[in-house]
C-alpha cells in the first residue's frame, strides 16, 4: 500500500519549523510504524537528504522512547481501538491504502522541541530527583519477606509502576499537565508499606518540581488516560492529591511548600 | 600468555567473604576525594553508580539514552533468579551455583559463579526495600516461578515487567544520589574512547549527542556498563541501540575481550514476517512453563494447527527431553527448533516457514483462561499486536533469534579487566555464564556487580592509587579526542550512497548464517574473508548525511556498525579456533550422532581471551584456565 506522510521538520530548537510531504509506496502490513519510518529515513539518507529524527529503541512498548502525534493524537492510539499502545508496537496493518497522516512531537513547554520528532523530556528525571524513591542503602535491608504485602495491593502498586515515562500524557492534555505520570510514582511507592516513611515528602516535592518545571494543573478531561499506552488510571491523581492535602497539613517540611497547592 | 583470574584461596564458601575482608578499605573521608565514571545506567552501571554515590565517591555517569531509565535492561521480561528457598522445594545456594556451571557448560568460572549465587539472595531483599512490585502470594509472601533450565521455583517477577521494575528501583535509587549531589548524570552522551595514563584507564571521551561537541571527562577508575552486541546480528531481541562500541573502543586500547562467539540464541521469539523488519521480538520463557512446543510429525503441513489432530503433533521437546520437557536450557531448545525446521517441519506462512508452535491450549483447560491470562496476559497482548492472531485461540508461533551475549571484556575476580582502573560490569563482561546462560541469570548478575560486588573491589583499587585529581588536559586525552574527532570526520566525509544500516544488514545476514547458532569451518572461514569486503564497501560506499555539530543519529548509526564491522571478525576468529561443541557455541563438526553438543574439556577448559593487533590483523589469544575443584565437569544432559 502507499502512505502519505506529512512530518514535522524542524531542525533545532530555535528553528521554525514545518511540515513536509514524504510518499512511501509498497508499505507492508507487517511493518511496525517505526519501520515505515525507516524505509523512509534510508531512502532520504541515500538520495542525501536528512533523515527525519525520531526517538526509538526497545521497539517493544517497554523503554518510553518512541512517541509522537499521528494525526493529533499521541502513539497514534486511534488506530489500536484496543487500547494500550505506544508508536513502535503500531503495525501497519491498522492502516488503509492511501492514508494520509500527519506526525507532530509532542508538545508541551516543559518538553523542547529538539528535532523533527525528537523532544527533551528530562523534566521528568527531575521530578523523580526531586523524591520519586525510597531511600535504603544497598546492603542494609531486611529479608523480602518480612515485609509483607498484601496482593491485591502488591498489583495495584504495579498497576502504577507499570508507567514508562513516554509523556504522552503531557503531550495529550490542554494544560500539558504531568499529573498523570507524578501521580502513577506517587501511587506506586505510597501504596506500598516501604513507601511510607517518605510518602508525604515524595508527594510535596515531586509535586513542588512539577509545578516548578511549567507542567500545568488536571482539570478532569481525561485525554491523559485516553492515550497512555500502560493503562494507567486517573484515579491515582485522586490519590496523589489526597496524599499531597494530606501532607501540606500535617509534614513539617511542609512550610516550604505551602505555595505550591 | 596465561591469563590470572586472581581467584581467592579457601573453600569456595568462604572466598568472597575472605576476599573482601582482605581487600584495602578506603577511609571514608577520603572517598569523595576519588572521582568515578560510570558508562552505562543499565541494571548494572545504576546500580553501581547509586551505590558508589551512596559510599560517599565522586561519581560521573553517562548514558547516551535521554534518561538511565530507558536502558534496555528495560525490557526484562521473565524474572530475576535467587536461592531464597522461599517455595521449600530444594533450592540452595550451592544447587543455584551449580545449575549456573552446569547451564554454562563449564566455562564460567566457578568462583564468580558460587558468589553471585550467594549475593542473590541479597539483591531481592535491596529490590523489595526500593519498592519493586514483586508479584506476592495471598498471604502476602513473595511469589516465584520456574524458569528456563531450573526445577526449582527460584525466580522473582513482576508480572512480565520484572527488568522494567528492576531498572526503575536502580534508577530511582541514582536520581536519589543525583539529588544528594555525590552522582552527576550526563544522559545524551556516548562514550567513544577510554583514556589511558601510564597503562592505567583514567578517562574516556565523549561525543554529547545534542551539541556534537566531544568533551573529556577524567577520573580514577572507569567503570564499564554498556551491556551486550547481540545487535551485531543486525535482526536480534536487543533494542536498536545496543552496540558494541564501548567494549569495543576498550579493546583497541588493549583490553582482552573474553569468549566474543559466545552469543546465546533464546528460543522464544516471534517469527520474522518476511519483508523489511528492524528487530525481533521476544517473548518471555516463562511461557514455556505452561506453553508446550510442537510441529506437525509429517513434513510441509499445511493445515491450521487447531485442525492437526494430538497424534499428529510431534511435542519433540518433551519426547527427546522427557525430564526437562519444555523447559530445557535455551541453546537446547534453540537448536532443537532449528532442526526441525531445517527438516521442513516449520511452520507458518511462506515457503519454507522457521516458526514452531507454542501451544496453550492444554493450559488454558487445566487451569482456565483467566489464571492464564493472568500469568501471562500482557505477553498474549504484545504477540496479538504484533501478528494479528490470538494466542488464546490459535497456538503462538515462535522461533530463535539472537539475545544475549556471554563474552565481553575479560575481567578478574575483582571485575576489572587487565587494565587497570577498566572495570567492567554487567553483560559488558564474560564471568558468570560460561557458553550458555540460564533465564533469569542476566538480571542477577547486573545486579550483584552493580550493587554488592564492585562496590568493594574497586575501593580496593583505589585505596592503591593517589587521590591526586587527574587532570583531562594530559596530552593522552587530547590525543584520544583527536582521534575521535577524525574518526568521526571520516565518517561523515565518505559521501557515499548506502545507508548505515544497508551494511548493518548485510553483516547480520552473514552472521547468522555463519556465525549464527550453528557454525563450521567453512563457513566461518568464509565469514573471516567476507566481513573485511563488507568493512572496505562500507568505507567506501556509506552515506552518514548531516554533520557532526547537531543531532545526527545516522552518524551515531554509522559510528556503531563501523565497530560491529571489525568486531564481526573477532567473534569469528573465536568461534574458528574453539573446536568443540558448547552452550551456544555449535560446531557442527563436534556433534554426537543425535546432535548433541560435544564438548572438549582436555583442549578448550579455558577462557579465550583476545589481545588486538590492528583491523584486519589476527588478534592475539591469551588463555585462562578454568579449573572445577568444587563441581567436576560432566556431560551435560537434559534427558
Ligand atoms: C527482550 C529481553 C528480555 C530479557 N529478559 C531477561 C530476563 O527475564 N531475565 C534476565 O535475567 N535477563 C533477561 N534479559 C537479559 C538482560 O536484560 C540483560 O542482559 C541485562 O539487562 C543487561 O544489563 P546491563 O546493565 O549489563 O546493560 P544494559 O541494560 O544494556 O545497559 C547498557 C547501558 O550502557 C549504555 N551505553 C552503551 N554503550 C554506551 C556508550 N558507548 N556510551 C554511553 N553509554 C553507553 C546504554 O545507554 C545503557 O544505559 C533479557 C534481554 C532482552 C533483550
Ligand atoms: S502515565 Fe502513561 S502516558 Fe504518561 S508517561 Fe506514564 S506511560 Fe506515558
Ligand atoms: S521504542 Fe521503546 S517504547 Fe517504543
Amino acid at each position: 500500500m502507499k502512505i502519505t506522510l506529512y512530518i514535522w521538520r524542524q531542525s533545532g530548537p530555535n528553528d521554525e519549523g514545518k511540515f513536509v510531504r514524504y510518499d512511501v509506496e509498497k508499505v507492508s502490513p507487517h511493518w511496525s510504524f517505526l519501520e515505515l519510518l525507516d524505509v523512509l529515513n534510508n531512502q532520504l539518507i541515500e538520495k542525501g537528504e536528512e533523515p527525519v529524527a525520531f526517538e526509538h529503541d526497545c521497539r517493544e512498548g517497554i523503554c518510553g522512547s518512541c512517541g509522537f502525534m499521528i494525526n493529533g493524537v499521541a502513539h497514534g492510539r486511534q488506530y489500536a481501538p484496543e487500547g494500550r499502545t505506544t508508536v513502535c508496537q503500531l503495525h501497519m496493518f491498522r492502516f488503509k491504502d492511501g492514508d494520509e497522516l500527519y506526525l507532530e512531537p509532542f508538545r508541551a513547554k516543559a518538553f523542547p522541541v529538539l528535532k523533527d520528532l525528537m523532544v527533551d523530556r528530562s523534566a521528568f528525571d527531575k521530578i523523580i530527583e526531586a523524591g520519586g524513591y525510597i531511600t535504603v542503602h544497598a546492603g542494609n535491608a531486611p529479608d523480602g519477606n518480612t515485609i509483607l504485602i498484601q496482593k491485591d495491593i502488591a498489583n495495584e502498586a504495579m498497576n502504577a509502576a507499570e508507567c514508562i515515562g513516554c509523556g504522552a500524557c503531557v503531550a495529550s492534555c490542554k494544560n500539558a499537565s504531568a499529573m498523570l505520570f507524578v501521580s502513577a510514582k506517587i501511587s506506586h511507592l505510597g501504596l506500598l508499606p516501604q513507601g511510607q516513611p517518605e510518602r508525604k515528602r515524595r508527594a510535596q516535592r515531586m509535586i513542588a518540581k512539577m509545578d516548578e518545571l511549567g507542567f500545568g494543573n488536571c482539570t478532569n478531561q481525561y485525554e491523559c488516560e485516553a492515550v497512555c499506552p500502560k493503562g494507567i488510571r486517573k484515579d491515582f491523581i485522586g490519590r496523589m492529591n489526597r496524599d499531597f492535602l494530606f501532607s501540606v497539613n500535617t509534614e513539617t517540611e511542609s512550610k516550604d511548600f505551602v505555595g505550591a497547592i | 600468555m596465561s591469563l590470572d583470574g586472581k581467584v581467592p584461596t579457601g573453600p569456595i564458601e568462604q572466598k568472597w567473604s575472605k576476599h573482601r575482608f582482605e581487600l584495602k578499605l578506603v577511609n571514608p573521608a577520603n572517598k569523595r576525594k576519588y572521582d568515578i565514571i560510570v558508562v552505562g545506567t543499565g541494571l548494572a552501571g545504576a546500580s553501581a553508580a547509586a551505590t558508589l554515590g551512596g559510599l560517599g565517591y565522586n561519581v560521573k555517569v553517562f548514558t547516551f539514552h535521554d534518561t538511565p531509565r530507558r536502558a534496555h535492561s528495560i525490557a526484562a521480561q521473565g524474572g530475576i533468579n535467587a536461592a531464597k528457598n522461599y517455595q521449600g522445594d530444594g533450592d540452595s545456594i550451592f544447587r543455584l551455583f551449580y545449575d549456573t556451571i552446569k547451564g554454562g557448560d563449564f566455562r564460567s568460572r566457578e568462583a564468580n559463579v558460587y558468589r553471585l549465587a550467594e549475593v542473590s539472595v541479597n539483591i531481592i531483599d535491596q529490590a523489595v526495600a526500593q519498592g519493586v512490585p514483586f508479584a506476592r502470594e495471598y498471604g502476602g509472601y513473595l511469589a516465584n516461578r520456574s524458569f528456563g533450565g531450573a526445577q526449582v521455583s527460584r525466580t522473582f517477577y513482576a508480572r512480565g515487567q520484572t527488568g522494567q521494575q528492576l531498572l526503575l528501583g536502580a534508577y530511582q535509587a541514582l536520581m536519589q544520589q543525583v539529588d544528594a549531589g555525590n552522582v552527576k548524570l550526563y544522559p545524551r552522551h556516548e562514550m567513544l574512547d577510554v583514556v589511558i595514563v601510564n597503562g592505567h584507564a583514567r578517562g574516556i571521551i565523549t561525543r554529547d549527542l545534542v551539541s556534537g561537541k566531544i568533551t573529556k571527562h577524567s577520573a580514577h577508575a572507569v567503570v564499564l556498563a554498556t551491556g551486550g552486541y547481540s545487535n551485531v546480528y543486525f535482526w536480534s531481541t536487543n533494542a536498536k541501540n545496543c552496540n558494541v562500541t564501548a567494549t569495543y573502543r576498550a579493546y583497541k586500547r588493549g583490553a582482552y575481550f573474553a569468549n566474543p562467539c559466545f552469543t546465546q540464541t533464546h528460543p522464544t521469539c516471534i517469527p520474522a514476517s518476511g519483508d523489511y523488519q528492524s528487530k525481533l521480538t521476544l517473548m518471555s520463557e516463562s511461557l514455556r512453563n505452561d506453553g508446550r512446543v510442537w510441529v506437525p510429525k509429517k513434513i510441509g503441513d499445511k493445515r491450521h494447527p487447531n485442525e492437526i489432530p494430538e497424534e499428529e503433533r510431534d511435542y519433540y521437546l518433551e519426547r527427546k527431553y522427557p525430564s526437562f520437557g519444555n523447559l530445557v536450557p535455551r541453546d537446547i531448545a534453540s537448536r532443537a527448533a532449528k532442526y526441525v525446521c531445517d527438516e521442513g517441519r516449520g511452520v507458518g506462512p511462506g515457503e519454507k516457514p522457521y516458526a514452531v508452535y507454542l501451544d496453550f491450549k492444554d493450559a488454558i483447560q487445566r487451569l482456565g483462561k483467566e489464571k492464564i491470562a493472568e500469568r501471562y496476559g500482557n505477553l498474549f497482548e504484545m504477540y496479538q499486536k504484533i501478528t494479528n492472531e490470538n494466542p488464546y485461540e490459535v497456538p503462538m508461533r515462535i522461533y530463535p533469534a539472537p539475545h544475549y551475549t556471554m563474552g565481553g571484556l575479560w575481567v578478574d575476580y575483582n571485575l576489572m579487566s587487565n587494565i587497570p582502573g577498566l572495570f567492567v560490569i554487567g553483560e559488558a563482561n564474560f564471568s558468570d555464564h560460561g557458553a550458555n546462560r540460564l533465564g533469569a541469570s542476566a538480571l542477577m548478575q547486573g545486579l550483584a556487580d552493580g550493587y554488592f560486588i564492585l562496590p568493594y573491589t574497586i575501593g580496593g583499587y583505589l585505596a592503591t592509587v593517589s587521590w591526586d585529581k587527574v587532570s583531562s588536559d594530559l596530552p593522552e586525552f587530547n590525543d584520544a579526542a583527536k582521534e575521535v574527532e577524525k574518526h568521526i570526520k571520516r565518517l561523515l566525509s565518505v559521501n557515499g550512497s548506502k545507508s548505515p544500516d544497508y551494511f548493518h544488514m548485510e553483516l547480520g545476514r552473514l552472521m547468522l548464517d555463519k556465525v549464527g547458532m550453528s557454525r563450521n569451518r567453512q563457513g566461518l572461514e568464509e565469514a573471516l574473508k567476507k566481513i573485511p569486503e563488507i568493512r572496505e564497501r562500507f568505507w567506501k560506499e556509506v552515506r552518514v548525511s548531516g554533520n557532526g555539530e547537531s543531532i545526527n543519529q545516522t552518524l551515531e548509526k554509522a559510528g556503531r556498525v563501523a565497530d560491529f564491522l571489525e568486531f564481526a571478525e573477532l567473534m569469528a576468529y573465536d568461534a574458528l579456533h574453539r573446536e568443540e561443541s558448547c552452550g551456544g557455541h555449535f560446531r557442527e563438526e563436534y556433534q554426537t550422532p543425535d546432535g548433541e553438543a560435544v564438548r572438549n574439556d582436555e583442549k578448550f577448559a579455558y577462557v579465550a581471551a583476545w589481545e588486538y593487533t590492528g583491523v584486519g590483523n589476527t588478534p592475539i589469544l591469551h588463555k585462562e584456565e578454568l579449573k572445577f575443584e568444587v563441581v567436576k565437569p560432566s556431560i551435560r544432559s537434559y534427558k
